[in-house]
């Protein structure tokens, strides 16, 4: 398997990165597959029967068919297997942790501790289509039924394309400028290079049936009581818009702000080398944000990374390769730390002091034990929340600040149906929003068209 | 150190291992660089009459491909040597003389007329050649001609163009089999009765290598059209085994030396050939697709093997194998096997179960209490050996002999006396 190998993650101690660094840096991470090593890779796998890898996908592509169709040539057909049962394939391909899911239960793990690539195969199948621009799918009769999909991100965007192809017409409302939710703001830039996000979101929109219509949010420009008037059913695919706070006082100090916020930034930027970063970077988390804050950076030119995770690494939220990828890009992740009082000088942190902490009779609690972390930039990353002020999501039966739903998505209130971040799912992954938007579709098709 | 050393025929060979005749041994230049690696000898490319032949200026080769690009399948449309007969003889001759140790074959193939093989012999005779080969195998353009194949599927033709040979030449004469026919077997019994001293087999194998799917053209072709080739490669090699046992344990032809050919690409390979009765091997594909040094390794593997067996020379090796080869009528009817699956090397892929499900005796589970489980189910399990053949991991699943007790499908005991169809109840025809 080929990776970047240009990486620059220890610059000069005075210098900033240049623009060619910075281009490395931000590189695709895990290069494509050539027709080369895709066919010596598609003949590793041992097309299980009843396999564990499909089991193992939350979208439950058939994986060893759509490998066999590369085995044999047929691509095409092998994107058509993908994206049946994933809109996102490509996406997924790039982002899911595969190790814990398809890949973490290939069999081969069993006979020789190394995997089919079934994420880098399933991006040669899934690019081979995007690239070319073929339409696989095809809109059923108009059923003259509308539809209402609040939120452009993988869930809504996923239920929108289910919903047009069963021959329904589908507005998605986006608060943000561009569709595409966390593919587009919130995933680590090297993971998806190119644009990658948009071009999906337009292979998607190709289909037809679809109207996206941007800078409109729940609560500001929309009440769910209008559009359950105005629409046939409502998908809400909201995301969790809020971030958790650290309770702790100074957190509003200059060089504090949410990981999730820079990463939009960055995702945004046209070019890197405008974006300020800090010499000293802490973190404080243990999710996949907190790993793709940390590396990101790392790699735009932070002198020293530290992690702040309260506990140890089994119980990090972000899988063991995040994790060792995080470290082995220079980030210093401290388990069993927490993070207890911020240190301002002139408004800005300065300093932070973090206390140790263990597990005590099932409970984690601070040792007492106590050290001092200089830093110039901290990132939040505990967590995002549902923002259930919102007028029409506080009318929905909500706990532990998700929204519930039943196994078809369906939420207390008639006609609503809701998926992706904002229910709990069981996963914060771009492939259980998909299959959430999927799910929904299909009962919401199937209960409006009777 | 076991010994390599051969006598095939009375010709003595520093080992067993000769390059076909094909275009590795086209000429002096490719002969003396494949006796530098180690080759024990050589058939040298075919020889015919004046004016030569000549060749296709496009693809003479093809191959079927693993996905890895490994060569499965080898397939050749080129002709015999389309140089002429005199240069050949001038380059037998004076490879011989740089390598007397080593064993030059030469091979011919002319028209079925007496006088070319009275005429033409005795030169390559003076050449210094230890030996013939009669080229009745080549399948695709002399056999338009009436040559090569044309002759090897008639034995009255095989029986009269050995005779023409034996006549102009006291030396050994080998004549080499095409498997284009329905059975090999009354084609080698014509060799011997045109008192052919041994056979070798198998020739390349009609064949048609695929088709552009782009242009609809059948490939390998020649700027568009094509014509079939010969097959070889490891693709042929169980084929070819089974023609090399049937002549060796056929009646009339069991004793005529062999030179086994058809895919052999390994130490291994080889030493099934010899222990089905060949006393030489002939490569080809191999060496056309690594180079010569593959010799390397065909020795010392070789070597080796004997060494761990304890067998003294190749010779010692020669048909060892060939009384486990029977008519089915002969097959132990009482003999039972089930397959057993190691669940400790189980990867749980589920192939067992699927193969068996789908297309054979339903005699393997996918689960135990909720989770993915492949054990055979003893009452349905036939022996039939495909679980065994289709597990990715080796050793996995083992025929295991059924000695005692009862046969659990059948519900009788298990016996260890022969019974076979020849006696069986069921067979019409059964002895009584």
């Amino acid at each position: 398997m080929r990776t970047n190998d240009n990486v620059v993650i220890h610059p000069q101690s005075d210098s900033t990165l240049s623009a060619k660094q910075l281009e490395d840096n931000f590189a695709d991470i895990h290069p494509p597959l050539t027709d080369t090593t895709v066919g010596i890779e598609a003949d590793r796998c041992y097309y299980c029967y009843d396999a564990p890898c499909t089991a193992a996908c939350p979208t439950s592509i058939d994986i060893p068919l759509f490998i066999r169709q590369i085995y044999t040539k047929d691509t095409s057909g092998a994107a058509k297997t993908i994206l049946d049962s994933n809109i996102m394939g490509g996406m997924c391909a790039r982002v899911c942790p595969t190790e814990n899911l398809c890949e973490g239960d290939c069999v081969r793990n069993t006979h020789e501790d190394k995997p089919v690539a079934i994420g880098l195969l399933q991006r040669y199948a899934t690019d081979s289509v995007q690239s070319t621009g073929k339409q696989l799918f095809e809109r059923q009769a108009d059923t003259g039924k509308k539809i209402a999909v609040v939120g452009a991100g993988p869930a809504g965007m996923a239920c929108a394309h289910q919903l047009s192809m069963l021959g329904n017409s589908v507005t998605v409302f986006e608060d943000k400028n561009k569709a595409g939710g966390l593919n587009e703001y919130g995933i680590a830039a090297y993971k998806t290079v190119d644009d990658f996000a948009q071009k999906e979101i337009q292979y998607i929109m190709d289909l037809g049936g679809i109207e996206i219509k941007t800078g409109m949010a729940l609560g500001r420009d929309l009440t769910l009581g209008n559009l359950q008037k105005d629409f046939d059913a409502v998908f809400l695919a909201v995301g969790l818009a809020g971030v958790r706070a650290l309770d702790l006082e100074n957190e509003c100090a200059d060089g504090i702000q949410d990981a999730v916020d820079y990463i939009s930034v960055l995702r945004q930027s046209d070019d890197l080398k405008n974006l300020s970063v800090g010499d000293n970077v802490v973190v404080i988390g243990g999710g996949m944000t907190a790993i793709d804050i940390a590396v990101q950076s790392k790699r735009l030119g932070a002198k020293r990374v530290a992690i702040i995770y309260r506990r140890g690494p089994d119980e990090m939220g972000a899988s063991d390769v995040e994790r060792k990828f995080a470290q082995t890009n220079g980030v210093d992740i401290h388990f069993w730390s927490k993070i207890s009082q911020i240190v301002t000088n002139n408004n800005a942190v300065s300093e932070i002091v973090i206390e140790e902490t263990k597990l005590a009779e099932g409970e984690l609690k601070g040792t007492g034990k106590m050290h001092t972390m200089q830093t110039d930039s901290l990132f939040k990353a505990v967590g995002q929340l549902l923002d259930n002020e919102v007028d029409g999501i506080n009318q929905l039966q909500c706990d532990r600040a998700k929204i519930v739903v039943d196994i078809n998505r369906r939420t207390s209130s008639e006609g609503v149906w809701a998926g992706g971040d904002c229910i709990d799912n069981g996963y914060d992954l771009v492939v259980a929003a998909v299959e959430d938007g999927k799910i929904a579709a299909r009962d919401i098709h199937q209960s409006i068209n009777g | 150190m076991a010994d390599l050393t051969t006598n095939f025929l009375g010709i003595q060979s520093p080992n067993p291992f000769w390059l076909a005749s094909a275009p590795p041994t086209d000429k002096a230049y490719n002969v003396e660089r494949a006796f530098e690696a180690g080759w024990g000898g050589v058939v040298w490319k075919t020889l015919g009459v004046n004016p030569p032949v000549v060749n296709v200026n496009g693809p003479r080769y093809s191959s079927k491909l693993s996905n890895e690009r490994r060569v499965i399948g080898f397939n050749n449309i080129e002709l015999i040597s389309d140089r002429s007969f005199e240069t050949n003889i001038r380059e037998i001759e004076q490879v011989k003389k740089n390598w007397p140790d080593r064993v030059i074959i030469g091979s011919a193939m002319f028209p079925m007329e007496e006088k070319y093989w009275l005429e033409l012999i005795p030169e390559m005779e003076k050449a210094g050649v230890d030996g013939f080969e009669l080229n009745f195998g080549c399948p695709h353009g002399m056999s338009e001609r009436g040559m090569g194949s044309a002759v090897g599927q008639v034995p009255e033709y095989v029986r009269l163009c050995t005779e023409f040979c034996k006549k102009a030449t006291s030396l050994p004469v080998i004549v080499k089999l095409t498997p284009n026919v329905t059975n090999v077997v009354p084609i080698a019994e014509a060799a011997l009765e045109g008192k052919a001293d041994a056979v070798s087999l198998i020739n390349t194998i009609n064949s048609i290598m695929g088709v552009d799917l782009d242009t609809f053209n059948m490939y390998p072709n020649t700027g568009g059209m094509g014509s079939h080739g010969g097959y070889c490669g490891e693709a042929v090699k169980p084929i070819a085994l089974n023609m090399v046992a049937e002549i060796a344990r056929n009646k009339k032809t069991s004793g005529l030396p062999i030179s086994g050919i058809g895919g052999i690409s390994s130490w291994k390979d080889a030493v099934e050939f010899i222990t089905l009765g060949s006393t030489t091997v002939q490569v080809c594909t191999a060496a056309m697709v690594y180079g010569f040094r593959i010799v390397d390794e065909l020795k010392s593997g070789l070597s080796g093997f004997l060494d761990e067996k304890g067998i003294a020379s190749v010779n010692d090796l020669v048909g060892r194998a060939v009384p486990s080869v029977t008519d089915w009528k002969n097959l132990n009817l009482n003999h039972i096997d089930k397959a057993v699956i190691d669940q400790d090397a189980c990867i749980k892929c589920g192939r067992c179960h699927i193969a068996c499900e789908d297309t054979s005796h339903q005699a393997i589970t996918k689960e135990k209490d909720g989770v993915r489980f492949f054990e055979v189910i003893e009452e349905e399990c036939v022996g039939c050996n495909l679980c065994v053949s289709v597990c990715p991991v080796e050793n996995c699943i083992t025929m295991v002999a059924q000695t005692e007790g009862v046969d659990l499908r059948t519900g009788k005991p298990i016996v260890n006396t022969h019974s076979d169809w020849t006696t069986h109840p069921n067979n019409p025809a059964k002895v009584s």
